[in-house]
């Protein structure tokens, strides 16, 4: 009997709680980002685009939430009435350094010699949250270059695995031309069947993917260190535009 | 090659069929076609990829997740080195090397002519026998640091 019941949509409700002490409200289908961006309280973001799905994978935006032993991502985090919610404690700020000196040391991120150095959001992010070295030895994990396409190159060597060139690609364009291939160390992004992104046959070179990328990962051709220019906005406003 | 003409997809057709086309019934899909083909090939991958109306990518990125799916053919032999505690306590790390070096291939790799595949395990709870290696389903124990390429080379010819 209850079965049929929880098979209607549920109804969106007015939620109130707490962040940082400050009393809040908001509706019971947002996500505790969205509610702290609503009223100025800023929680830092990685792999989270304003549009795309969340898939909660970077933990930046990590939070505590009373009663609960372990910290969660506020990207993905729906809220509760009454819930009491921390985002700058020193523990959180200290897991935060942690997640992206494991960022940086992971592969190969070097700023002086990125064409992305000046526009990077992961070389924005370590200004913001104070990192002066990496507190973890690096990794260095090499992978080969893909220049094949006309106008756009791909160096997964810069890449930290945010998924948003895969969501846009897929959630935006509709052509889901990019995917995750492999696990661990190895984990990186390929077109198609792994295949030279010339060769991709599902990518429609629309170059979504490029604008969208947080680090020098995926630019355009012809470019050299500083030149970058990412015009992230574009696909929030793309979607607030469709409605 | 003419897809129709070949049994084996014939084959894999039917038992897409079985599972409706469904999307969410891939790795069910990749399993069988495994067994038919032994391995899944880029054109097996595509195939599946069109009839359940899937992206590539997508069907590439659960493939190289799991370990037990195989891209590339297995080869007429196979060996596997233990490398659980006991054996590798023992130097079975030196025994794949050696193996690696002779035959010119990593482990998880096939050799050019396909004669002979390399695999590691974490231990075949054979472990009073360490170290072990394992030739086409048999168990060796106590291989010989010096000479482990005996039994291979006699397997293979």
């Amino acid at each position: 009997m209850g079965f049929g019941i929880t098979m209607i949509r549920e109804k969106v409700r007015v939620k109130s709680f707490k962040i940082n002490d400050i009393c809040v409200t908001g509706q019971s289908n947002q996500t505790i980002l969205e509610v702290a961006r609503d009223n100025n309280i800023e929680i830092p973001t990685m792999c989270y685009l304003e549009g795309l799905s969340c898939v909660g994978s970077c933990r930046m935006c990590i939070v505590e939430i009373k009663g609960s032993h372990e910290p969660t991502p506020a990207c993905t985090a729906k809220i509760k009435e009454g819930m009491e919610v921390t985002t700058n404690s020193p523990q959180i700020e200290a897991a935060r350094k942690m997640i992206l000196s494991m960022m940086f040391s992971e592969r190969s991120h070097v700023c002086s010699t990125c064409v992305a150095n000046g526009d990077c959001e992961l070389q924005n992010k370590s200004v913001e949250l104070e990192l002066e070295h990496s507190e973890v030895p690096y990794l260095n994990q090499r992978f080969e270059i893909d220049a094949s396409h006309k106008n756009f190159v791909n160096d997964p060597n810069r890449c930290i695995l945010c998924t948003r060139c895969i969501r846009v690609c897929d959630e935006i364009e509709g052509a889901h031309a990019l995917d995750l291939a492999g696990r661990g160390l190895n984990m990186r992004i390929v077109h198609d069947m792994d295949e030279p992104w010339a060769d991709s046959q599902s990518c429609t070179s629309c170059g979504k993917c490029v604008y969208v990328c947080p680090t020098g990962a995926l630019y355009e051709k012809d470019i050299s260190e500083e030149e970058v220019i990412k015009k992230r906005g574009i696909i929030t406003e793309l979607i607030k535009n469709r409605g | 090659m003419n897809i129709s003409a070949d049994d084996r997809y014939n084959t894999l057709e039917k038992s897409m069929k079985k599972l409706s086309y469904e999307k969410n019934a891939l790795i069910e899909v990749l399993h069988s076609a495994q067994e038919i083909f032994g391995y899944l090939g880029i054109d097996t991958l595509k195939y599946i990829a069109k009839r359940l109306k899937l992206p590539y990518s997508k069907v590439y990125g659960v493939v190289t997740f799991y370990n037990y799916f195989r891209l590339k053919p297995k080869g007429r032999h196979n060996v596997v080195v233990c490398l659980g505690t006991a054996c590798y306590i023992k130097g079975s790390e030196k025994i794949l090397e050696k193996i690696e070096k002779r035959f010119g291939i990593k482990a998880g790799e096939t050799t050019s002519d396909e004669a002979l595949s390399l695999l590691t395990a974490r231990c075949f709870g054979s472990c009073s026998l360490a170290p072990v290696i394992v030739c086409d389903e048999q168990i060796k124990g106590k291989v010989s640091l010096e000479n482990p390429l005996c039994d291979i080379e006699e397997m293979i010819k």
